[in-house]
């Protein structure tokens, strides 16, 4: 799909967003530089693989400005401002940007989205069924490693029961 | 302390440890932030005060209580700031910024805990060689003395909470320091990088984030942080990736001494040459050169030179070192002659 930007009408148009405005499917082509000062695209991000990571989730997002009016309650930092300078504003950002951050924490850590790792002695006497979360989680990290995928898919099933209960 | 400290190398460098030929330094990272507190970017002057109040007493205990010191950056000169730095003490990232901010270093400088750095706590533990089963364990260690007193940030998903996602889950960071001249001369370095890349690993120069490799000394570190326990990091390097790296290291270096043996000796003795003449020489310059002693005295070929010399060289010869111990500003040009009067008499037979 070869067209000029919408914005400066000079540059390839690399960016392609969908916006639903109202009900109604808006389509919005910009070259790097406009979706940049739309704010679509970081500019210059902090850290470099970040930046790379937030651009290839920008770009695979059609519902994108709806991540962009995300704000957390806490610290009032916006999504955008995220992207812009890369770096969260309190621990709630977590939670208030969820949906936008999973996937970008997804790519950032090889697929990974849950912590198995250690836990702050405070924490450290989880339920039963957290126990086995955490067992689970790293026996798919294993069988995913080792290419055991009709195993990986057994035990992705039971995370997800366990998950639910 | 600072006067004291720029007269030696500290104990990372001491150039002694297991796989000292090839491994220089190991080091483990853990980024922590306080609950109940907004991450740096979005704090305010009075916080980050607060913060650094309160801390301040833990990681001072946590790093060797009295026998430690706490640095307030804001206290200490650019100078001794970018002292800090050459020793891997506090990152540049806490160096050139602003705000209350500061370092509790033990007396060996194996351990240094920097508050409001990117992240409220910045633990990083320090060893020669590769000793990153140690490292862990005193590192582990020095974490759970510091939860005891403080409440992290912590989110049963997600792990501990970092300013930066990149970082979030284990919030670890293993480096090691690798002097890898064999694979550099057999032109073979690049493909050992590429690998490194593929299984996620970060390849960078000397002083981390941003720096170009210098003299053939490298640092490996690990990008993934959630969805692996701080063990399964910690062995991936222990146990694969470093051996690997230091078996080609070894190989190249046979094949360097059995079928390259006059150019071997060549570079090895121009650069003790050039060390023992130059009268002015830039840092990057004695990198390359230290590189090749160095190679040179774990290969046999060199003997009337000690690792312990090249190494207190390779950090005397830093700017900020070489002017701390002048006790005086210098231009560089000033510095490249400083520099090159240091290293002649160091390696000068009974000029020491």
């Amino acid at each position: 799909m070869n067209m000029n930007c919408q914005v400066c009408k000079k540059q390839q148009a690399t960016v392609h967003l969908t916006d639903i405005v109202q009900g109604e499917k808006q389509e919005r082509h910009l070259c790097e530089s406009c979706a940049q000062e739309e704010g679509v695209l970081p500019k210059a991000p902090a850290h470099v693989q970040l930046g790379e990571l937030i651009t290839g989730l920008v770009m695979n997002k059609t519902a994108i400005q709806q991540l962009a009016d995300l704000s957390c309650p806490h610290c009032k930092l916006t999504f955008v401002e995220f992207r812009n300078q890369g770096q969260l504003g309190c621990p709630h950002d977590y939670d208030a940007f969820e949906k936008a951050l999973v996937p970008l924490i997804e790519r950032a850590h090889e697929g990974a989205s849950h912590h198995i790792g250690k836990v702050p002695n405070r924490l450290n006497a989880p339920r039963a069924a957290d126990d086995d979360l955490v067992r689970l989680r790293r026996e798919l990290t294993r069988a995913v490693d080792s290419e055991q995928y009709e195993e990986a898919a057994r035990i992705r099933d039971r995370i997800r029961r366990l998950e639910e209960s | 302390m600072l006067d004291e400290m720029v007269r030696h190398a500290g104990e990372w460098l001491r150039g002694s440890g297991p796989m000292n030929e090839i491994v220089i330094s190991s080091r483990v990272r853990l980024a922590r932030n306080v609950a109940g507190y907004p991450f740096l970017s979005r704090t305010s002057e009075n916080q980050r005060s607060e913060l650094m109040e309160m801390l301040r007493p833990h990681v001072v205990s946590a790093a060797g209580g009295a026998a430690g010191a706490f640095l307030d950056m804001n206290a200490i000169s650019d100078l001794d700031q970018q002292v800090l730095v050459e020793r891997h003490l506090v990152s540049r990232n806490l160096a050139e910024g602003k705000g209350s901010r500061g370092v509790a270093i033990s007396k060996t400088e194996n351990v240094s805990v920097m508050v409001n750095e990117e992240d409220h706590l910045r633990i990083q533990v320090l060893r020669s060689g590769l000793q990153l089963d140690e490292i862990w364990r005193d590192i582990n260690a020095l974490d759970d003395k510091l939860e005891s007193k403080i409440e992290y940030a912590f989110h049963p998903r997600y792990g501990y909470l970092t300013a930066c996602p990149t970082n979030v889950g284990t919030g670890i960071r293993v480096s090691v320091m690798l002097h890898l001249p064999g694979l550099k001369l057999t032109g073979e370095i690049e493909r050992v990088f590429r690998a490194a890349r593929d299984m996620r690993l970060a390849v960078r120069g000397l002083f981390g984030e941003g720096t170009e490799a210098a003299g053939d000394f490298f640092q490996v570190s690990n990008q993934v942080t959630l969805g692996r326990t701080e063990e399964d990091t910690i062995n991936d390097f222990r146990l694969s990736v470093i051996p690997k790296i230091i078996e080609y290291e070894q190989k190249a270096r046979r094949t360097l001494v059995s079928e390259r043996t006059i150019s071997l000796d060549d570079r090895v003795w121009r650069s003790l040459g050039t060390l023992r003449h130059a009268r002015t020489i830039s840092s990057e310059e004695v990198m390359l050169h230290l590189s090749h002693l160095r190679l040179g005295v774990h290969l046999g070929r060199l003997k009337d030179v000690t690792i312990q010399t090249i190494n207190d060289l390779f950090l005397m010869s830093q700017p900020a070192h070489l002017q701390k111990v002048q006790g005086a500003r210098l231009t560089g040009e000033q510095r490249s002659i400083a520099r090159a009067e240091l290293i002649r008499r160091r390696l000068t037979p009974g000029m020491n």
